[in-house]
């Protein structure tokens, strides 16, 4: 604690002997942490209400007739608390027996050992013995759906799981039924729980109840090489850690970043993981005879090469896709340069973006920012889906101050309450000439926001859109001094960071529809694997260089195997503009290797040799074609400045058909994904009913 | 028993408030504030209890009319099945049309609430606690204390109290609703409320209880003596205290 640090209402106590100062309202527990006391708990948890029913952190007050729940119990002035005193040491004790009664002792063959809160804390406070010799309880296990497995007899019931669901999740479908000795946590109706976040609740029990069901005995924790990285599967960023075991990513969890996933992860992000061993592309393959052959690097090499020979630049090509990296993006830009080609792009969702300035095209209030909003109006886009962690700080502001939450697009539920104000472009005019009672509401909001996504940005009209969107957040006040309400909510992570490179056609250049149809005669696609590759003239040469087995392979002539997320060192640009890198974690499989690297050998072997032989080459040339790339660590919120807004197409009018979802089916969305067995049953489970239900 | 899957072949598929159940829920919903709904959910609970009780024959809450309940309360389903599973007078299983509810706690055991059990199985044909009688007529549950151990021992049999049982009388109770026929609520030799059972041996002078000058004579002669022994009090204490050990 800074000494600097000043309260609204300082509260003075005594931990342990130690005077410390903080804010009223504060619970002793967190004063002692505070204070540097660790106080163990199981049902407490700094993001959820306060249940205080586990009774573990129990402490001594002075003058208080008996120990005190310190995770509910406020701070009060001239308060001596006493946190490891012979009573306090007796009263823990006494509360881990009766925790102890009904727990079975099957550590060894539970996938919590190693990092069981309860473990953990017997160690301290546990008996050597047991003086329980009744029956223990036994609780028919839950189905939860296909990535929560459930062991009810090991539950606690220190109900962080109800409070999970309900609270950040938005979805109350978890509960407590019965009492006393038969009280079970549980849906009550078998059903499998409809969160992205579902998850999260493996991370918060505190015991082995409720543990991930793809990776069950799969691992033990102190078996596994961990590794600070960053999730590519959405465009939020969030911050992981990539827990490996030999050649094999075993588990991904979230690390604690305030700013961007506090510490949740989404569903997609955390069990894609499997499709890391499937599908993958660990030789370089070549076309012979229609058919893909094995090849060697030099021979792949050479086949492009020799159909390269005498091509102009214009009738060469490249489209990076949803999972590239900026430093592969940028070997690639520089390749296409060397060839004399103008045609890049990474567009192939169809969004468009205005790239003139940065603010057009990031989401400006950042992910932190949304906790100061007070009303939101999304645009063709359903966060829930397209960014899940996004929709639990909305749902978290929500909680706050019940801000009003406006959508063109589908109804959906977003797990807080929102107003449907029309499903096309339409209902954006009776926003922008103030009819619409929305109008009035974003115009009475000290910080609007508003966000459009790529369904609405997809389409002829998309540029119309976005201008239609700056001037409405500029009309209500969004584009002030101090707050910039204007997001673009984008769903790659790769997208940013292409924008940011100006991986778009050059002067003259053909887009990726125009590459598509024809227009060229050799195509590299950097893991574009969005869009049907059948769309792709017969008479292309195309070179697919990724990692996964998927569309755009499926297509090649030529398939170079790369290395994804997990096994490189990768720079990344999040939706908020975040610069940030992944991490190696594990190498790439069989001969596959590092996309720029990839690149730079091709280079040479055609004679335009990339300058740059190292990875710290080609950050500095990232740095020199957009100092953002040098930010990594120092992110700073957009300040609006000119509130000048992206020029509109002078002719065409708006679209009349409503936006259409930018992802139907939440789990299965990019190669990795695809590969997923985890993914797939997921697909099965929560997506398949809708989209039948849809149809 | 496990309350995860209710009986699944008793569920009905659907449920909707009778108009008479429609009348009693208005009423409950005026005494909550508008946005606090949510708390008429025990009220709405036993309305629903009722209504199954009245046109099935078993006092029951199936899950569909928790999910009624929800919908009419707007509040998440799993919070109406939590509050109907946590107590127990809420059925989550269909019973049957008689509930006999028999207090075994300390006061009744200790005045022979075990008669009481054993003649309801053997009027019933019950084997066990919980369970429901082969013409589907009982259900005999367990249950704690329902403060009426003056009148031990007693079991609750639907809404009503029935007090100072014993084996042969409970027999005649049970074959008294098995005829179709209400006996009288209460105690079942007679007992006005919970007065001694001989008559009443206290406040028997009738002409005293409702004169009030009756007890002035006697509370003015109480005062005296105590002013008396105020005085004695104030007086010099006796010369010496006795010895220790005496």
């Amino acid at each position: 604690m800074s000494e600097a640090q000043t309260f609204i209402k300082p509260t003075k106590l005594t931990i342990d002997g130690v005077e410390i100062v903080v804010e009223a309202g504060t619970s002793v527990l967190q004063a002692a942490e505070q204070a540097g006391k660790e106080i163990p708990r199981f049902c407490f948890h700094d993001r959820l209400s306060v249940a205080a029913n586990c009774r573990m952190c129990l402490v001594e007050v002075e003058k208080a007739p008996k120990p005190v729940a310190s995770c509910a119990f406020p701070v009060g002035e001239g308060m001596v608390v006493k946190t490891d005193s012979p009573l306090v040491r007796k009263a823990r004790r006494g509360v881990m027996e009766f925790l102890l009664i009904n727990h079975p002792l099957d550590c060894p063959i539970c996938d919590q050992g190693g990092e069981c809160d309860l473990q953990d804390q017997a160690m301290a406070y546990g008996a050597d013995h047991t003086r329980y010799h009744e029956n223990k309880r036994t609780v028919r296990d839950k189905d939860l759906g296909p990535l929560v497995k459930t062991n009810m007899t090991r539950c606690i019931q220190c109900s962080r799981c109800i409070r999970f669901s309900t609270e950040i999740a938005g979805v109350p479908e978890l509960g407590g039924t019965s009492r006393g000795e038969m009280m079970e946590i549980t849906t009550y109706v078998e059903k499998a729980l409809t969160s992205e976040l579902s998850g999260n609740l493996v991370d918060i029990c505190p015991v082995g109840a409720l543990t991930s069901k793809p990776y069950a005995y799969h691992a033990r924790p102190w078996e596994l090489k961990k590794t600070d990285s960053i999730d590519v599967l959405d465009a939020v960023g969030t911050n992981i850690r990539v827990d490996a075991r030999g050649p094999q990513v075993m588990r991904v969890l979230p690390r604690l970043n305030e700013d961007i996933n506090e510490e949740w992860m989404a569903d997609k992000s955390r069990h894609s993981i499997d499709g890391l061993m499937r599908r993958r592309l660990d030789k370089p393959w070549l076309r012979l005879a229609g058919k893909l052959q094995p090849a060697t690097w030099p021979e792949a090499f050479q086949a492009i090469a020799t159909r390269l020979a005498g091509v102009p630049g214009g009738r060469i090509g490249a489209l990076a896709g949803d999972l590239a990296d900026a430093e592969s993006m940028l070997a690639l830009k520089d390749l296409m340069a060397a060839l004399g080609s103008e045609n890049i792009d990474c567009r192939q969702g169809g969004a468009r973006f205005n790239t003139s300035r940065r603010d057009y095209y990031l989401f400006n209030t950042t992910i932190a920012g949304i906790e100061q909003a007070d009303a939101i109006l999304l645009i063709g886009t359903n966060p829930r889906h397209e960014a899940p962690i996004l929709n639990a700080r909305i749902r978290k502001r929500w909680l706050m101050n019940r801000l009003p939450v406006g959508v063109i697009g589908s109804a959906t539920d977003l797990t807080y309450p929102s107003t449907i104000l029309g499903d096309g472009a339409a209902a954006l005019d009776g926003l922008a000439d103030g009819s619409h009672d929305f109008a009035k509401v974003l115009a009475k909001a000290e910080r609007p926001m508003i966000v459009i996504g790529e369904a609405a940005l997809a389409g002829a009209d998309g540029a119309a859109l976005l201008a239609a969107a700056w001037s409405l957040a500029g009309k209500v006040g969004g584009l002030g001094a101090d707050w910039h309400g204007f997001n673009v909510l984008h769903r790659a992570a790769a997208r940013v960071g292409a924008l940011d490179l100006g991986f778009l056609p050059g002067e003259g250049g053909q887009d990726w529809q125009g590459m598509v149809r024809g227009g060229v005669d050799l195509l590299w696609l950097l893991g574009a694997d969005e869009f049907d590759a059948a769309q792709i003239s017969p008479e292309t040469f195309v070179i697919y260089q990724g990692h996964h087995g998927d569309r755009g392979a499926a297509r090649a002539d030529v398939v170079l195997p790369g290395a994804a997320y997990t096994e490189k060192s990768g720079t990344y640009v999040n939706m908020e503009g975040r610069v940030q890198r992944t991490a190696l974690a594990v190498f790439p499989p069989g001969e596959a290797k590092e996309d720029w690297r990839i690149l730079r050998a091709f280079s040479a072997v055609i004679g335009k040799t990339l300058p740059y032989d190292t990875l710290e080459a080609l950050r500095t040339r990232l740095v020199e074609v957009n100092p953002v790339f040098g930010t990594i660590g120092s992110f700073r919120r957009m300040a609006t400045g000119d509130a000048g807004g992206p020029t509109a197409p002078a002719a065409g009018g708006m679209r009349t058909e409503h936006f259409a979802p930018a992802i139907t089916d939440y789990y299965q969305t990019d190669p990795i994904s695809r590969a997923s067995p985890t993914m797939r049953v997921c697909t099965e489970t929560y997506s398949a009913p809708l989209m039948q239900a849809a149809e | 028993m496990s309350e995860t899957s209710i009986a699944a072949a008793a569920e009905p598929t659907s449920f909707a408030f009778d108009p008479l159940s429609d009348e009693q829920i208005a009423i409950i919903l005026k005494r909550y504030p508008p946005g606090r709904q949510a708390s008429a959910v025990i009220p709405v609970l036993y309305v629903v209890q009722k209504q199954m009780g009245r046109l099935t024959g078993s006092a029951w809450v199936p899950r569909v009319a928790m999910d009624a309940v929800a919908a009419l309360l707007e509040m998440p389903p799993i919070r109406v099945y939590e509050v109907a599973t946590f107590y127990l007078m809420f059925n989550t299983k269909p019973i049957g049309r008689f509930h006999l509810q028999v207090c075994t706690t300390t006061p009744c055991w200790l005045r022979g609430s075990d008669d009481v059990v054993a003649a309801c199985k053997r009027a019933t044909g019950i084997q066990h606690m919980g369970e429901t009688s082969v013409d589907g007529l009982f259900t005999m549950t367990e249950v704690e204390c329902l403060g009426a151990c003056v009148n031990a021992p007693m079991m609750q049999i639907n809404d009503d109290y029935y007090e100072d049982l014993d084996g042969p009388r409970t027999e005649a109770l049970l074959a008294a609703f098995r005829r179709g026929e209400t006996p009288p609520i209460g105690s079942t030799i007679g007992r006005e409320g919970s007065m001694s059972v001989g008559g009443p041996t206290t406040l028997t002078d009738e002409a005293a209880l409702w004169n009030p000058e009756h007890y002035a004579a006697e509370r003015r002669a109480r005062a005296e003596a105590e002013a008396a022994a105020a005085a004695a009090a104030a007086a010099p204490p006796p010369a010496a205290p006795p010895p220790a050990g005496e």
